[in-house]
């Protein structure tokens, strides 16, 4: 191996200088100068790697029998089988991967090990993903790069595009619905549409190099990487052990997997209730449910009525910006109300209604106060013109004597 | 017996002050009646206005705190919690645009009445520097309430002073108290508008006064070659009808103030982005529309630059309209005054409307 590299930084430099592999590639046509075009905007190409990084050979000789003779190393096209140690090569060497990329991870080859798709690759199996179906062959860009297959706002398409092939996944029992699924999802609209590069994407849950779907037993805490406190709550519920006991997968048993979308508090009950395939109308869990729904949906019509009241006062130009404020307490304790549904406790959700309720009081009560100064002032404000009115005529009265008393004379 | 208590006051006032000779002057002041009569109850009202301004100002100062950690709270304390706090702090505000409006009104009907020809053209320059420092009143209140539209506009203005040939950063920092709008600027913006420009309003006030009581109210020369003006009492004729004036201006105050109470907004935070849309108060907008249209350079000067040389030099040129509106012959220059009015009054209208829309 260290000879290998010792060749292959030996190399770069010289690939840098004179690299006969591009120059002649570049020269043919079709598939044959693909590599040569896509190289030249290739990361490792940027770096000072050339062709014979990874194909071997000598480039400084332009006599296509030395230049690709084995005797020199070259290995032509790449085995599929034979890519993530080819790749490896470098990327497992902390010592190399720290002159260019000092905070890269070197384990990428030790992950892929340990996925489905290499494992299945070591039993021979050419289908699976290797490095280059994600990252690409000759003109690999780095992740960070919006037009790298690997980028986030991209990866979705790229994996589903064997994992939204139907005939492909049938080879392995897999349903091909898994990137329509996601692209329905809160997680896919947070991404695509408000470009949040913090959403999850498929490698969020199924790791990258080491692509595995989840445990049943990790759902949880798959999901609570993001959402710890929702994991936590969750762990305490009677349903951690039950779903635990029952082999279903934590979260997913009522948000699904990747179709993950938008909560809400009809999920409790109603048409859309979640809890209904397991809890049947009636029952103490359904009752618990529907309990914790009411609550939660009439805090928030607290609020909302209270931010009507806010906004016409605020529309009459009431100064209510502190009880604006205080509403922010009302609508954090309604989100935490939500979040408590996961204990799937009431006494939980009722703390946060309950303490809900009491700031919407007090802010209904804030703007009902303001409306009634509105109303005073606009009394007020008659009384004050009719005053004025009052005055000016008398004005006008003493002016009329005064000006009749002169013309008089 | 106390009518004679207020006799004997009287006299003895009598003796220390002269007040006869005030009210002697008084009964003889007359002002001439004719179609355009009606203006001229705009000086009354904008010495109205101030006198509201005063009133109103002095009482805010009771609780109002500049500093920038508790200027927006002691306005809202003002606004939500003193008895009346509300009125004052919207009349105060309301009062000051109108005074603006007034006084603008005030400028342009002198200047078509031909108020300011011989031997007034001192009135009409103390006229014009108080218009000035009516908007420099304007300028420095507006950030007092340390809301977010304040704190931005104020960072626009300075910057726009900081263009100013040759003197131009000095002025800014000297206006902002060092490199950017901060506490500090805002405590030296309170010093100007309670302090400062009081002072100076006060004795220029005075003086222009004193000089439309010297010369009188002037009659349109074109009325006044024709002779035989009708004249109406300046007490007790004109002095009612202002009256009545000033009532109604306190009416329309207080209409304002009470169905439209003025807004407070929130907090500036110096760390925050500048919210879109962030114009100036709208007696500036025509001068800073006009600025935003100019192109990047003019000749060998930036666009700042060039628009605040050019505003300065209108600025100029309209002040100095008694020296250059006569002939050296005391003929006057009629179309190219009255054509320089209305370009003026088209160019603010037009572009304020402009900037506002924009």
């Amino acid at each position: 191996m260290k000879v290998t590299l010792a060749v292959l930084l030996a190399l770069a430099p010289a690939a840098a200088s004179r690299d006969t592999c591009r120059d002649c590639h570049a020269a043919l046509e079709g598939p044959l100068a693909t590599p040569a075009v896509e190289f030249s905007r290739d990361v490792h190409a940027r770096s000072g790697f050339g062709c014979a990084s990874c194909h071997g050979g000598d480039p400084t000789q332009e006599d296509p029998t030395l230049s690709k003779s084995r005797a020199r190393g070259f290995t032509g096209k790449i085995a599929r089988t034979a890519i993530p140690r080819t790749c490896a090569r470098c990327h497992s060497d902390a010592n190399l991967m720290h002159k260019f990329k000092p905070q890269q991870r070197v384990d990428q080859l030790a992950q892929y090990l340990t996925s489905l798709h290499g494992k299945r690759l070591a039993q021979g199996d050419t289908a699976v993903a290797t490095c280059t179906d994600c990252h690409g062959t000759h003109g690999i860009l780095e992740v960070r790069n919006p037009q790298a297959p690997t980028h986030p706002l991209r990866l979705p398409t790229t994996c589903g595009r064997c994992h939204a092939d139907a005939g492909l996944m049938a080879r392995y029992g897999l349903a091909p619905n898994q990137l329509e699924e996601y692209q329905a999802s809160v997680h896919w609209e947070a991404l695509a549409q408000r470009r949040d590069l913090s959403a999850p994407t498929c490698a969020t849950c199924h790791g990258n190099h080491g692509a595995t779907p989840p445990e049943v037993s990790s759902v949880a805490a798959v999901c609570g990487t993001c959402h710890a406190l929702l994991e936590e709550l969750f762990r305490k519920s009677v349903h951690h052990p039950l779903f635990t006991t029952m082999e279903r997968g934590g979260c997913s048993v009522c948000h699904g997997h990747h179709r993950v979308e938008r909560t809400s508090v009809d999920m409790l009950d109603g048409e859309k209730s979640v809890c209904a395939p397991c809890h049947e109308p009636g029952s103490a869990g359904a009752r618990l449910a529907a309990e914790m729904g009411r609550r939660i949906r009439d805090l928030r019509a607290a609020l909302e009525r209270s931010d009507q009241i806010l906004a016409r006062a605020a529309r009459d130009g009431m100064e209510v910006s502190e009880a604006v404020l205080r509403q922010q307490e009302g609508r954090e304790a309604l989100v935490r109300a939500r979040v408590a549904v996961h204990t799937v406790s009431l006494q939980e959700v009722l703390a946060w209604t309950n303490q809900g309720m009491a700031v919407a009081q007090v802010t209904r009560q804030a703007g009902e106060e303001a409306l009634r100064e509105r109303d005073r002032r606009r009394i007020g404000l008659a009384v004050s013109l009719c005053a004025i009115g009052l005055a000016i005529a008398g004005l006008w009265l003493k002016l009329r004597s005064v000006e009749g008393r002169r013309a008089g004379l | 017996m106390a009518i004679q208590t207020a006799k004997r006051w009287q006299v003895w006032l009598e003796e220390r002050l002269g007040w006869d000779r005030v009210r002697e002057f008084l009964a003889h002041k007359k002002v001439p009646v004719h179609s355009g009569t009606a203006w001229y109850y705009f000086g009354g009202i904008t010495l109205f206005l101030f006198g509201i301004q005063v009133a109103t100002g002095i009482l805010l100062l009771l609780y109002y705190r500049p500093t920038a950690a508790e200027a927006y709270e002691s306005v809202q304390f003002i606004m939500t919690r003193v008895e009346f706090g509300w009125l004052i702090r919207s009349i105060h505000s309301w009062s000051a645009n109108l005074m603006v409006l007034t006084a603008f009104i005030h400028m342009f009907s002198v200047a078509f009445l031909r108020g300011w020809q011989r031997p007034r053209e001192l009135t009409w320059l103390s006229g014009i520097l108080l218009l000035g420092l009516t908007l420099a009143f304007g300028f420095t209140g507006y950030l007092l309430p340390w809301n977010t539209t304040a704190y931005f506009a104020t960072k626009v203005g300075t910057d726009l002073a900081g263009s100013v040939p040759f003197v131009g950063p000095g002025l800014a920092r000297f206006l902002r108290g060092g490199d950017e709008v901060t506490g500090a600027t805002l405590t030296r913006f309170f010093g100007f508008h309670v302090a400062v420009l009081p002072a100076l309003t006060t004795a220029l006030l005075g003086l222009h006064l004193a000089l439309v009581q010297r010369f009188g109210i002037s009659t349109p020369p074109w009325l006044e070659s024709r002779g035989d003006v009708p004249q109406m009492p300046f007490v007790p004729n004109f002095l009612l009808r202002e009256l009545m004036a000033w009532y109604l201006a306190l009416g329309t105050l207080g209409m304002l103030a009470a169905l439209f109470p003025w807004p407070l907004g929130e907090k500036a935070d110096p760390f925050a982005p500048a919210p879109a849309g962030i114009r100036p108060e709208w007696y500036f907008l025509a001068a800073f529309y006009t600025l935003k249209l100019l192109p990047s350079h003019i000749w060998v000067l930036e666009s700042e630059q060039a628009g605040l040389i050019g505003l300065g030099l209108l600025a100029l040129w309209w002040a100095a309209l008694p020296f250059w509106g006569v002939r050296p012959d005391g003929r006057e220059r009629t179309k190219l005054v009255t054509g320089t009015g209305v370009l003026l009054i088209a160019w603010l209208s037009t572009f304020s409307v402009l900037g506002y829309l924009k």
